[in-house]
């Protein structure tokens, strides 16, 4: 899974009332909610993204709510991928539930801007930064996510297990 | 080596002798919970999966709290939808507005949750319960989703952090107090993926109340859940509550051992605790509440699943029994139930509220989130004993949240800036 696209950056503590604002959770419709992504953070943000663009942002980023419609929303704006200096737990369970791929980078995360080209290999945990040439070396993702994801994802995971428990 | 409280409970719920931080367990789940926010995406992915049963439909609550009583038409929409899903599934905990109060208050308080249980809610203040030492935590809605089909969650075992907080606090300071406290401390990332557990002395002497609202705000300083060891008051809570869960109490009371592994053992003076308040824009920024006289408010919420329980609500009223409500100030009373609502109109605490100006609200989450029942207007600054302080999280995104306890809270709504009561009294708040 590689992903290329321009870069909008954050701070750390990116929250998920910035990222969707309680006001607009009268809706679980991804399109809906997508209009109104990053809007207290970053007005512009809506018709700035371009599909495949790439989320950048320092420590504990979605901290906050456990409002599934935070990354159903960066996904639905067009955004490929989240690279983060870390993650906020219920975030990071909900990304992979989500299907937003999500890589844990301090060091891109301190070091990409705004507006530069970022190259994303998921799977290997390669960031690369198009604009300045720079490499980084990503997270890998623990064995027990990967199984996950190898799965198709959580709700596929737990029929898997359900049907070996039925088997006994 | 010994094990901590979280380790031995999830132990026990993935059925296994012992559980070491950095495990991954399947645990059994005592109770799953969701809201009307929460619960519309999670009934659309578990049937979507093509889940067509609840694995308990005694264990699984569905609290339509955020914005009840319905506040537009999609709302209304939502909660339908949650509604049809609980009749078909016959959801032994559904409550609607007349029976509904704010999620975190009524599992506890109706009987929902026993020490030992592991609880999962598809809200991040599910961390709550561990106040009934009990494991609780917050997920998403695919997350509730999975463990309403399958009766399990996967769960890292987290690590803990020990909070020791030597002394007694003094004066209006409360659980509250502590936590903006230790949030201070740690940063709203000092807990990240870690259990807290709360101990010493004045833990020992906190009211349940307090251990409620410490546990709740866990989830600010980014921990996984928060832990208070069971003792004689949680029994005496317990018994002060319906049967309920009481009946699995048996074989689920654990403690920590002597021996026991901690990320970090952090010592706290709580006598040297001030009432305290966290500024704009993260509960981490605190300051002691009696150095922001010159901060004007436009309003103040006393309420929420943080600090909405019958002593909290008494607190404010100690405060604004006889005295009014500045005039430039919207006070607004959220309680958490409709057992804290009932019990404040009988023991004289809504009396005191609203002779002194306030509105009292049905119990919803509300304000809070910005959702209803008091939004900010850009430029509109708030006082109140919720759990957030991010940036429009009660409104506009130019508004301002205050983070306190309840004694602050009322004494700010007198004074029309942020006050403590020694302040009111001393006479140095107010028009």
């Amino acid at each position: 899974m590689t992903f290329e696209g321009t870069v909008h950056a954050y701070g750390r503590d990116v929250d998920t009332d910035v990222i969707i604002p309680a006001r607009y959770l009268n809706t679980s419709d991804p399109g809906e909610l997508a209009q109104h992504c990053m809007e207290d953070i970053d007005p512009g943000f809506v018709e700035r993204v371009q599909p495949g663009d790439v989320m950048v942002a320092g420590e504990n980023f979605g901290c906050g709510s456990s409002r599934e419609h935070a990354p159903v929303a960066i996904r639905a704006s067009g955004v490929s991928c989240v690279v983060a200096a870390s993650f906020a737990r219920i975030f990071y369970r909900n990304a992979f539930n989500t299907g937003l791929p999500i890589v844990v980078c301090p060091e891109a995360a301190r070091e990409v801007k705004s507006g530069d080209r970022l190259r994303v290999d998921v799977v290997e945990g390669k960031v690369e930064d198009l604009t300045t040439g720079k490499t980084f070396t990503a997270d890998a993702y623990p064995p027990f996510m990967r199984e996950l994801v190898e799965s198709g994802g959580l709700l596929p995971y737990v029929k898997k297990r359900l049907a070996e428990e039925a088997r006994g | 080596m010994g094990q901590t409280i979280t380790e031995k409970i999830l132990a026990r719920a993935a059925g296994r002798d012992e559980a070491r931080a950095g495990d991954i367990v399947e645990a059994r789940v005592d109770l799953a919970m969701a809201n009307d926010i929460t619960a519309p995406l999670a009934i659309a992915e578990f049937e979507n999966a093509g889940f067509d049963k609840v694995f308990d439909p005694a264990r699984v609550a569905l609290v339509p709290d955020h914005f009840t009583p319905n506040k537009d038409i999609k709302t209304a929409a939502q909660v339908k939808k949650v509604r049809e899903f609980a009749r078909k599934h016959a959801i032994a905990h559904w409550f609607e507005t007349g029976r509904v109060g704010i999620e975190h208050v009524i599992l506890p308080d109706m009987g929902m949750v026993a020490p030992g249980d592991v609880v999962v809610g598809a809200d991040s203040h599910t961390c709550t319960y561990g106040a009934v030492a009990a494991f609780s935590t917050g997920v998403g809605s695919t997350d509730f989703a999975a463990a309403m089909a399958w009766g399990r969650v996967w769960l890292r075992v987290p690590e803990t952090l020990k909070f020791v907080y030597r002394g007694r606090p003094g004066r209006h300071v409360v659980g509250k107090d502590l936590m903006l406290h230790t949030i201070g401390l740690i940063g709203v990332d000092g807990a990240l993926y870690k259990a807290m557990e709360f101990a010493g002395e004045a833990i020992e002497a906190l009211s349940m109340d307090g251990r409620f609202t410490m546990c709740n705000m866990a989830i600010e300083a980014g921990g996984k859940s928060g832990i208070v060891g069971f003792d004689e008051k949680t029994t005496s809570y317990l018994q002060s509550r319906p049967e309920g869960s009481r009946a699995r109490v048996a074989g689920q009371v654990f403690a920590s051992d002597r021996d026991a592994a901690y990320a970090h053992v952090y010592e706290i003076d709580a006598s040297a605790v001030r009432p305290t308040v966290a500024k704009p824009h993260l509960p981490s920024n605190t300051v002691p509440a009696d150095t922001l006289a010159d901060v004007k408010i436009d309003q103040v919420v006393v309420g929420s699943c943080t600090n909405g329980r019958l002593v909290d609500l008494q607190q404010a009223a100690e405060v604004l029994k006889g005295r009014a409500v500045h005039p430039d100030v919207r006070l607004i009373i959220l309680p958490g139930s409709q057992e804290v609502f009932l019990a404040a109109s009988r023991d004289g605490t809504m009396q005191a509220l609203v002779e002194a100006g306030a509105a009292f609200s049905t119990p919803t989450c509300g304000a809070c989130l910005g959702g209803h029942m008091g939004v900010l207007a850009a430029g509109e600054r708030a006082v109140a004993t919720t759990n957030r302080n991010f940036v429009g999280r009660m409104g506009h995104p130019e508004s301002e949240v205050y983070l306190s306890n309840p004694y602050v809270a009322a004494a700010s709504a007198i004074a029309g800036h942020v006050a403590t009561p020694d302040m009111v009294a001393a006479g140095k708040g107010g028009a």
